[in-house]
């Protein structure tokens, strides 16, 4: 082993370390928990039972899972589909104003993730200012709801993954070489044309990249099904919880989380594929 | 002959920054028309607006008869190749050709037919499965303009194509794409800050300065009897002298007084009258450089001088001759074989010898572009 492996594996050891205690080991206890008994009283039993592993096969669980790619997917796409002309505008900027405008997409960070969500529970509320003004111009009946729907937790999902969506996208707009859009041009293309022909293959890298960092989490989405969503919005991570929380049955919950990590795993892979690149 | 392409009165600003200056150029069908000078001469900025990418402020661009101003580049009958190629990462070579006859909406077979005539005339079928990545810069650069050619344009804009390559490969290049303009018959502006490529590819060269057009002509008018003390310094070196008209001689040749070597005949390619101040472009190697003195006729100039500067360059020397307050430099050709000549050394006494019709009279001199001259430090 020559000194620059060594150094190498001495300057990561500390942050795999703290991976492999804190990720790895956790994730390793779930998929254990799964195979135990489940006791009534919300304990761990005992031994070893297929019970809570079988329990994935409720017919119910497809619909869920169904939903949940669903509700991701249209997360993500809508995500992409607003970042795309952001990342290729402020690719533009100049540099100063690219910075004021790189501010700003972060800004919202400044506030804590939930209160945030509060805050559209509030702006969507059936008495807030919004609906009022929806049903003053009809655009709404008397009992449609702006909450509780599929509409509001993709609508709060976008706000909140839009960020980590502009970003690598902006990342992939920066090194995108904008004369190929005159080059597009002068053999043609209009201006959409060029856009879709060759900004949009061009920062594919950037475009994965922002599927993942918001697909991937979507998945796990608990917080915002629970806050804007209703029955009909129930996620897997709304079903995990009610698993852990209501039910008491952790090696069920366990079981659903093992099959969602194992889900999010798959894009992974996919990533992987496309890296040599 | 009627012009094929009209930039009439065009003027572009950035700000307070005058780019391109009320220029007016017409270039004939099917011909190869450069746009030469240093860089921020406007060149750029007028090939820009030609294709579309840029607008003028003033002026307009006529292209077969039809002002094409307002159109934006994709309407535009013109094609371009881009100094940095610019072709399209996510496309193979073949369907980097293919980019602009797919929105053109060929037939696919025609588009098949017009990609393959362009892989042979750039003689890169062998890789037409290739990415861009894959390919190197010569390689990328025929891409570049066989993706042009194989719209048809009526012109063919090329913006400093040869200027990312090395030199051995720049000069290949531009054989090949002078071949390629006879073989297409397309009409060419092509965009350079090197004399060199644009001598050796021009029908006609517009030397361009400070946005401003300072000469239109061919190659060797351009060289020879350049407007300006800055086409005269830009293209090729010279020496520039200035002196007084003291005697017409006769319709074609005049008497001048320099100050430092005396009286020395000039060509009239000027209307002169004594007293006049005139200022002369002396190409180096239009100077003989001899030991001995020359025996000189009525239209033959004869100073002495002594070597301050020799530079071997192989097939020539030159020699910078310092003549009073003069340093002219004199550019001799080895057409001998040359280690048994006995040429002059450094501190030698030489004579400079020219015609008169050598020396070229300049319309226009300015001091500033006595910069553009290569000389040798004063001291050394």
């Amino acid at each position: 082993m020559n000194k620059e492996r060594r150094s190498e594996i001495l300057a990561t050891a500390p942050s795999f370390l703290w991976l492999a205690m804190f990720v790895l080991v956790p994730v390793l206890i779930i998929f254990a928990i799964a195979f135990r008994p489940a006791l009534p009283a919300g304990g761990i039993g005992e031994g070893w039972s297929l019970d809570a592993v079988r329990s994935l096969a409720e017919p119910a669980y497809l619909s869920l899972l169904l939903r949940t790619l669903w509700i991701s997917a249209l997360t993500t796409a809508a995500c992409i589909a607003l970042s795309l002309p952001v990342a290729y505008a402020m690719a533009r900027l100049t540099p100063v104003w690219r910075s004021r405008v790189l501010l700003l997409v972060i800004v919202p960070f400044w506030t804590n993730f939930v209160i945030r969500v509060f805050a559209w529970q509030q702006i969507l509320h059936a008495q807030g200012y919004l609906a009022e003004l929806l049903r003053g111009l009809h655009l709404i009946g008397p009992n449609d709801r702006l909450l509780g729907n599929l509409g509001a937790v993709v609508l709060v999902s976008v706000y909140t993954y839009l960020p980590f969506s502009i970003l690598p996208l902006f990342a992939a707009a920066e090194k995108f070489d904008f004369g190929l859009l005159d080059a597009a041009r002068d053999l043609g293309a209009k201006p959409a044309r060029a856009f879709f022909g060759v900004f949009v293959p061009g920062v594919r890298q950037g475009i994965i990249t922002a599927f993942l960092v918001v697909f991937i989490p979507m998945l796990g989405s608990y917080v915002v099904p629970d806050m804007v969503g209703g029955t009909g919005t129930q996620m897997i991570g709304n079903k995990i919880a009610q698993r852990n929380f209501s039910d008491r049955n952790l090696p069920e919950a366990a079981a659903l989380s093992g099959a969602l990590a194992l889900l999010v795993l798959a894009p992974m892979f996919l990533r992987r594929k496309e890296k040599p690149q | 002959m009627a012009s094929y392409l009209r930039f009439e009165n065009v003027t572009r600003r950035f700000g307070s920054f005058t780019a391109v200056d009320d220029v007016n150029i017409d270039i004939q069908q099917g011909e190869t028309f450069s746009l030469l000078g240093p860089s921020g001469c406007g060149k750029t900025t007028l090939l820009r607006m030609a294709a579309g990418f840029d607008k003028p402020d003033a002026g307009r661009i006529l292209l077969d008869g039809k002002d094409i101003t307002p159109l934006p580049p994709d309407k535009r009958p013109v094609n371009t190749v881009f100094q940095s190629y610019a072709l399209f990462p996510h496309l193979s070579v073949r369907d980097n050709i293919a980019f602009g006859p797919k929105i053109a909406k060929w037939p696919q077979d025609a588009i098949t037919r017009g990609v393959d005539e362009m892989l042979d005339l750039i003689d890169l079928k062998a890789h037409a499965g290739k990415k861009p990545a894959q390919l190197s810069g010569g390689m990328k650069q025929r891409v570049a303009i066989a993706r042009a050619l194989v719209n048809k344009p009526k012109v063919l804009l090329l913006d400093e194509p040869l200027a990312a390559l090395d030199l051995k490969l720049r000069q290949r290049l531009l054989v090949e794409l002078d071949a390629i303009h006879d073989e297409v018959g397309i009409t060419f502006i092509y965009v350079t800050h090197d004399q060199g490529e644009a001598m050796s590819i021009s029908d006609r060269i517009a030397v361009m300065n400070k946005g401003t057009i300072e000469q239109v002509g061919p190659p060797a008018e351009i060289y020879e009897a350049p407007r300006s003390s800055f086409v005269a310094a830009f293209i090729g070196d010279t020496n520039f002298l200035d002196g007084r008209v003291t005697e017409a001689i006769d319709p074609r040749f005049s008497r001048c007084e320099v100050n430092g070597f005396g009286s020395i005949v000039i060509d009239n390619d000027k209307p002169v009258t004594p007293g006049d101040r005139v200022h002369l472009s002396l190409r180096p190697e239009k100077l003989l450089v001899s030991r001995e003195q020359p025996s000189s006729s009525d239209l033959e100039n004869a100073i002495a001088g002594k070597v301050e500067d020799v530079i071997y360059f192989g097939s020539h020397t030159r020699y910078w001759v310092r003549c009073g307050e003069w340093r002219l430099c004199a550019e001799m050709q080895h057409r001998k074989y040359q280690l048994d000549e006995q040429s002059p050394k450094w501190g030698d006494t030489v004579w400079l010898r020219w015609h008169a019709n050598d020396g070229f009279l300049l319309e226009q001199y300015r001091a500033e572009d006595e910069g553009l001259l290569t000389l040798p430090d004063e001291d050394s």
